[in-house]
């Protein structure tokens, strides 16, 4: 519908991500152009280009692989690999799978929440911390699990969480 | 043709190869329930109400979506499979709020129907999901996500019958909603209004823009003239909604129905679809003598003017130039007929009845008022009115047979067949046929344009000319149809689309219904209608000519331009996204 123009998002989220870096995600869709189950890998890439999918990033891969906006919402929205909000610099990864649970994990998770400043799913103010929940690792031996940019740590207890964050600056 | 053998309740069924086991138990008189299967649409397996016995599978399948097989042995009316579609029905209603007391969808909801069919009660479980905010940005369509039952029909409809994708399936699990991406309101959305998604939905959870109120006051307020004015779809359908069979014309009835709820005059949308015939077959003729734009392609559709804005828009010099017969009546209302009536047109407040959800919106659109007055003050859809009718007490069954008021009653069978898909080409090339070889068609009938086939072309002579037609209807068809013209695989004269698959008798504010006949009945009210008219070409309306002797003057006059002709797409498209089509005028195509 017309009236929509005003409130559109390219208009309005465009200039959120930096010119170099959106040249980079139309290189990607470009490589990706015509072929059948793109959307996909287009976002993964594009996700570690900028970071996240903010929803102008999100309309213009729609836009280029001409494929409705809300379908590539549907998919972003889907799959919790998938950000819509910017991550912080470190990632940390609190197990809840059942055996982490059993273990402990929720405290863990709260003391990392304390240390951190960051809720779940959310970026600490500083823009230090992005912190997540994530399922089972596999390593349920080593339970409860706490994970930091892919450094696995294990049988962790809440008090030990401030000391291992803070080898992250 | 390869068939299969299969047992079903102990019934040996024949079906075709292919076919699920559902069609095969409908073809066997076994009616299977369904809330995400629609006829229209096929899709299916997210719901599981269909589910089946088949012997010999571990689990029970569901029957929309599992293929018929020889030799397979199918219950489903076990009692695992009443217990299990009990359960189903129960857990869906858990997450469904009880307000079906009220529920706009109350008597004709499939959730509820299908809640006592198998009588589920008590239900055992809590509603887990917080209420979701409605959604009432759009002038059309309404969205009430608590009530989705999430079962895909609507989205099915707006992405791949009509290549829009306004809404989709976002987030997972309990979270999981249908509605805009990002979350944003319809009217944000390239949504275009065709009110399909309102046809399909089981529930109350996308319905209609209500306008019944505004327009009951409107007839209580004794200071004003309040007209209405009906489109041809409507009596061909009106009659379902009173238990009337599919297919009868209720034509005189309507009329009837509509002086006794109140208006002063009532007009037929037939009148003003003959004077959009006139205006629009000179533009054609005019295109044709001055080498384009071409093809022309017929403005009547709103959801198809809407798709173009949004996703087409360099091809706005293609599309006619002309208003639709709902917004030329209005016009011709606040002008014309306010003067002959002698009634100010301030006080004249003008409804409408259509079988279209956009056209709520075209009335709403800014620049739709050029005699200074709106020229549609409200619209009512086909359902509408059969509530209004049935608020006040009356049945369509039961009323005096009236006729349309003059002189904005009169019309030609080519006003008629408007309400179906290739009906606005048909009419058009009977008059421009006749204006240009000065005799009629041979075959006025112009079988070719007519069905329902998703696209359609023909090619006919008049006066030496070849000229090249085509008509689609459903959006993504019309898309198929635009990608043919742009790619330069085809060329035409002459382009109808219609945003409804079938045309205006199917429109999204028609009568609910899953017969698959639903398109062929409605349409043959429309060519019997026009059959048994003495005049079939819209030019010989007496009344259109006497409105150009005593006011227009000739067709695309000054006046005439002003009141019945618009500038579409002045608008920037919704999301400014690049456009999905090149210019076809840059092909250099001018014929």
């Amino acid at each position: 519908m017309r009236d929509a123009a005003v409130r559109s998002p390219q208009a309005r989220g465009s200039s959120a991500v930096d010119a170099s870096v959106l040249a980079q995600v139309d290189a990607v869709i470009e490589r990706y152009r015509g072929k059948e189950g793109a959307l996909i890998p287009v976002l993964h890439e594009t996700q570690e280009i900028v970071g996240y999918l903010p929803r102008c990033v999100q309309s213009r891969i729609a836009g280029a692989l001409r494929i409705p906006e809300s379908q590539v919402y549907g998919v972003v929205t889907f799959y919790s690999f998938f950000a819509m909000k910017p991550t912080g610099r470190h990632k940390i990864g609190v197990c809840l799978g059942t055996a982490c649970y059993v273990k402990g994990g929720a405290a863990v998770l709260q003391a990392v929440k304390q240390a951190s400043g960051a809720d779940v799913d959310d970026v600490s103010s500083d823009g230090r911390f992005g912190v997540e929940v994530t399922r089972c690792v596999g390593a349920c031996g080593l339970a409860p699990v706490l994970s930091v940019d892919g450094d696995i740590y294990s049988r962790v207890s809440p008090d030990s969480v401030p000391e291992i964050l803070a080898r992250y600056t | 043709m390869d068939r299969v053998k299969l047992v079903i309740d102990g019934q040996s069924v024949e079906a075709q190869r292919g076919a699920t086991i559902l069609e095969a138990a409908r073809q066997a008189g076994i009616d299977l329930p369904t809330l995400c299967h629609h006829p229209a649409l096929g899709g299916g397996g997210a719901c599981r109400v269909c589910v089946c016995e088949v012997v010999g599978a571990k689990n029970l399948v569901a029957a929309c979506v599992t293929p018929a097989d020889d030799g397979m042995v199918v219950w489903t009316n076990s009692k695992v499979v009443r217990e299990a579609r009990r359960t189903v029905l129960e857990l869906i209603i858990a997450s469904h709020p009880q307000e079906c007391l009220t529920c706009v969808r109350s008597e004709t909801c499939e959730l509820r129907r299908l809640a006592s069919r198998f009588h589920v009660d008590p239900v055992r479980f809590a509603r887990r999901r917080e209420p979701l905010p409605k959604d009432e940005s759009s002038p059309s369509i309404v969205r009430d996500p608590s009530k989705c039952v999430l079962c895909g029909r609507c989205v099915l409809a707006c992405s791949v019958v009509q290549h829009v994708g306004a809404i989709g399936f976002a987030h997972r699990g309990i979270e999981t909603t249908v509605e805009p991406a990002f979350g944003d309101d319809l009217a944000s959305t390239k949504c275009v209004a065709c009110g399909q998604c309102t046809l399909v939905c089981p529930v109350g959870a996308i319905t209609v823009k209500d306008d019944t109120d505004a327009v009951f006051e409107a007839l209580s307020d004794e200071t004003k003239h309040v007209v209405v004015q009906v489109a041809p779809a409507v009596r061909a359908a009106l009659g379902e909604e009173f238990g009337l069979p599919a297919g009868t014309d209720v034509t005189y009835q309507m009329v009837g129905a509509l002086r006794q709820l109140g208006f002063d005059a009532v007009f037929d949308t037939q009148f003003s679809a003959d004077l959009t015939i006139v205006e629009e077959g000179h533009e054609l003729i005019e295109r044709l003598n001055n080498g384009g734009p071409l093809p022309l392609i017929t403005s009547c559709s709103p959801g198809w003017i809407n798709y173009m804005e949004n996703f087409h828009p360099s091809l706005q010099d293609h599309v006619s130039s002309c208003k639709s017969p709902q917004q030329m009546m209005g016009a011709v209302i606040k002008t014309y007929y306010a003067n002959k009536a002698g009634v100010d047109p301030a006080e004249i407040v003008s409804v409408s009845v259509m079988p279209c959800t956009a056209k709520k919106y075209e009335a709403k659109r800014p620049e739709m008022q050029s005699s200074g007055y709106r020229d549609v003050d409200f619209v009512l859809t086909t359902r509408e009115l059969a509530v209004m009718l049935k608020q006040a007490g009356i049945d369509l069954r039961n009323v005096h047979h009236r006729d349309f008021d003059h002189p904005l009653g009169e019309s030609t069978g080519a006003g008629e067949i408007f309400g179906v898909t290739g009906g606005v080409m048909e009419a058009a090339l009977r008059s421009v046929a006749f204006a240009l070889a000065k005799r009629p068609l041979e075959g006025l009938e112009l079988e070719p344009v007519r069905g329902f086939d998703g696209l359609r072309e023909a090619e006919l002579e008049v006066a030496g000319r070849k000229l090249r037609v085509a008509v689609a209807h459903g959006l993504a068809n019309a898309e198929e149809l635009l990608r043919r013209i742009e790619s330069g695989e085809k060329e035409y004269h002459f382009v109808e689309i219609m945003a409804c698959p079938g045309g205006c008798i199917a429109g999204g504010g028609q009568p609910f219904s899953q017969d698959p006949e639903i398109r062929h009945r409605r349409a043959s009210v429309l060519y019997a209608g026009d059959r048994s008219k003495g005049l079939r070409m819209s030019h010989e309306n007496p009344a259109v000519k006497q409105l150009y002797r005593e006011f227009l003057g000739v067709p695309g006059s000054r006046v005439a331009h002003e009141l019945l002709h618009t500038t579409y797409c002045h608008g920037a498209p919704a999301h400014g996204q690049p456009a999905t089509a090149r210019d076809v005028s840059k092909t250099g195509r001018s014929r």
